[in-house]
């Protein structure tokens, strides 16, 4: 209805845990064009994972949905049955985890586990399927596929299993691909070939990716458009130009900030973000973010901003861009000084 | 140095070709679950000992008694209370005319039945009812304790309570109770065409087949509960899930396989258990039907003349020992094998 493929609106997600409420996302709203790449980089604990695995409709117990709209290809996810779910679980939709080491069942070959997805979703026999697997595994370029086919998970190496993986959640051709943090567990040098390997399929297959990570250097090769994510909350979104050169949110900017560049003459130290994450069971009034910030104002403790939209495509939560505004309209000297000193 | 320059051949020195080189590369073939603990099993003396007595016990009580030359039930006139090896006198008159007489290894019991064959079909019931019985507890246990692991929570609860419940009751008692309340129904239901089979097995065993379904499974369900609880957790599992598969489908296909190990080993060490309970029941004249004898039987039989004929009481009392100790020890040499857990 809304044009996208995938479109979260206000979502709210909280695992009921002893402790509490654990208020893991609040007021998600998220959306994917076909054949797009989205990064969502975040912390760890701000909720990518959990937007991922809420749009499979896989939250883990004690979680639960309490509020919001998740659609895909125009069709609502969040009222589907466990049945209807299923048909969409590796057939539209796709997942690739972080630990390839442990997302493989050990007692089955890997032929095995590549037809197994076959089969789930087409009416194929076994021979289709297992001949369907030899495909994939040269797709996922997996030399010698018919010997491969035969062994056992732990006789590959971990990019290989990540490969497999690859080629499991491709058997059906997905519209989407939710990649959850796919190079993490991996060498740096096998990780550029994963993600090679990944855009790579993309154009042949025309599909669209979501790529949840905490690597700003993998979004910025990959993704077409970016949502930074903190506390459950998205706080800034955009296309990776303008997430990467004119960032509106503090919180980007301290990412930025973080990540080591070749470029500089001196050997400066990085500068990290002070402080830590928001606890969740109790969630500020405010920004969350603002406790860790070094532009934080008053109203900032108080209520959570609203987004600005800071051209077409990108769009932040931030007071900063309303101070910015009002001191503009009001031509007051000092405002814009502010304004100066908070973009810095 | 110029010694050994006479003894270099030049020729060794020239590339090798393809073909030459085809010979080393030998890829090692893979060695999967059951490959693999084969080999450890059969590097176990111990187990591989008592897996050769039981092919043979197995072969002496399945076997050997279609070929015999008497029957369990016949009753040969004259020749009762025979020793071991001792002809009656009407054998031995056959003998002198020419007639060949197949002698009593054992001797004879007090009815004149050929007491080696008794003891053969002895084993026999023996073992099928142990074999049997631990059939039905692999199967209602396995099925319970992983619907109970995998869905966890309320269900988990609720169903556990129950297995604490069924813990409590004494079994020889429930035994003794069924086999009084099912006695008229089963006999009724006997009679009736497509129930002759009832006659056969007896009324008494059937009711021991029932105390087995009904109390003796929750050992293995709560074994196999706590495998489940731990797999359960496993990255593959939700892999799984990502893929579509429904939640039947995880626990036969991902969950109860990566149990197998567990589930041959507890019901390998389940079988001696078994035998041992029909054993005690039917010495307690609570097991099978005369004039079909089950290990316990004889040996309760054999008491009341234990002073004349001591040897009646040694042939069952050694095949129960003999059989329930080659189980257990080839249970143990399983478990080495199979448990991952204890893999070097």
């Amino acid at each position: 209805m809304s044009g996208y493929l995938v479109d979260i609106k206000n979502e709210r997600l909280s695992f009921f845990t002893p402790a509490g409420e654990v208020k893991s996302l609040n007021d998600v709203s998220l959306h994917v064009k076909e054949k797009e790449v989205l990064g969502i980089v975040g912390e760890s604990g701000s909720g990518k994972s959990v937007t991922a695995y809420s749009l499979m409709g896989l939250t883990a117990y004690p979680g639960r949905l309490i509020g919001g709209t998740l659609e895909f290809d125009g069709k609502r996810i969040d009222q589907m049955t466990e049945k209807e779910m299923r048909k969409i679980r590796g057939n539209e939709i796709s997942i690739i985890f972080q630990d390839p080491m442990t997302s493989l069942n050990p007692v089955y070959t890997i032929g095995n586990q590549i037809a197994e997805a076959v089969l789930l979703h087409t009416d194929k026999t076994r021979a289709q399927a297992a001949e369907r697997a030899k495909e994939l595994l040269t797709l996922v370029g997996i030399n010698e596929p018919e010997k491969r086919l035969k062994q056992y998970p732990h006789e590959l190496s971990g990019g290989m299993r990540q490969r497999v993986m690859i080629a499991i959640a491709l058997a059906c051709e997905p519209k989407l691909l939710i990649a959850d943090e796919p190079t993490t567990a991996l060498d740096v040098t096998i990780q550029a070939q994963i993600l090679e390997l990944m855009m790579d399929l993309k154009e042949k297959l025309g599909m669209a990716i979501i790529m949840i990570t905490h690597d700003l250097g993998v979004v910025a090769n990959m993704c077409d458009r970016i949502a930074v994510m903190y506390a459950g909350k998205v706080v800034e979104s955009g296309t990776t130009d303008d997430i990467f050169y004119r960032p509106g949110h503090e919180y980007t900017k301290g990412l930025l900030r973080s990540i080591p560049k070749l470029n500089e003459k001196e050997h400066n130290r990085l500068i990290p973000i002070e402080g830590s994450p928001v606890d969740m069971l109790n969630p500020p009034a405010g920004c969350p973010f603002a406790p860790r910030c070094k532009s934080c104002m008053k109203i900032c403790l108080r209520e959570m901003p609203e987004y600005t939209d800071l051209s077409d495509t990108h769009y932040s939560a931030c007071w900063l861009h309303q101070k910015a505004e009002f001191a503009a309209a009001r031509k007051h000297p000092a405002g814009i000084d502010a304004q100066k000193a908070g973009q810095e | 140095m110029a010694k050994l320059s006479f003894q270099l051949n030049a020729d060794d020195f020239l590339p090798a070709s393809a073909s030459e080189k085809e010979s080393l590369v030998v890829m090692r073939e893979s060695v999967g679950f059951w490959k693999d603990g084969f080999r450890r099993l059969k590097r176990n003396k111990i187990a591989m000992v008592s897996l050769v007595v039981v092919i043979l016990v197995l072969f002496i009580s399945f076997v050997i008694p279609q070929f015999y030359p008497y029957t369990y039930e016949q009753q040969i006139r004259g020749s009762e209370n025979l020793a071991p090896m001792q002809y009656s006198q009407t054998e031995l008159t056959t003998m002198e005319t020419g007639g060949k007489v197949f002698p009593h290894i054992l001797g004879t019991d007090n009815l004149g039945r050929d007491y080696a064959i008794r003891v053969m079909m002895g084993s026999r019931v023996s073992l099928v009812v142990g074999i049997i019985a631990s059939v039905l507890i692999l199967f209602i246990g396995s099925l319970y304790g992983s619907i109970a692991g995998y869905f966890g929570g309320w269900v988990d609860l609720v169903m556990m309570r129950i297995v604490d419940m069924i813990y409590t009751v004494p079994d020889i008692l429930i035994i003794i109770l069924l086999s009084v309340a099912m006695d008229q129904p089963l006999k009724a239901l006997a009679v009736k065409p497509g129930f002759q089979w009832i006659q056969v097995v007896g009324v008494n065993l059937i009711s021991i087949f029932v105390v087995f379904a009904l109390l003796y499974w929750v050992g293995m369900a709560r074994i196999v509960r706590s495998q489940i609880l731990i797999l359960k957790e496993q990255e593959y599992v939700t892999a799984a899930k990502a893929l579509g598969a429904s939640s039947g489908r995880i626990i036969r296909k991902h969950l109860l396989k990566n149990c197998i190990g567990t589930l041959i080993v507890t019901t390998t060490l389940q079988i001696p258990s078994s035998i041992f309970t029909e054993s005690f029941l039917s010495f307690l004249g609570l097991g099978v039907n005369a004039p079909m004898p089950s290990l316990g039987s004889l040996a309760s039989a054999a008491l009341n003349g234990m002073n004349s004929y001591p040897y009646r009481l040694f042939a069952p009392a050694l095949a129960i020992s003999l059989i329930i100790l080659s189980f257990n020890l080839l249970g143990d040499g399983l478990r080495d094998a199979f448990d991952p857990k204890l893999k070097d």
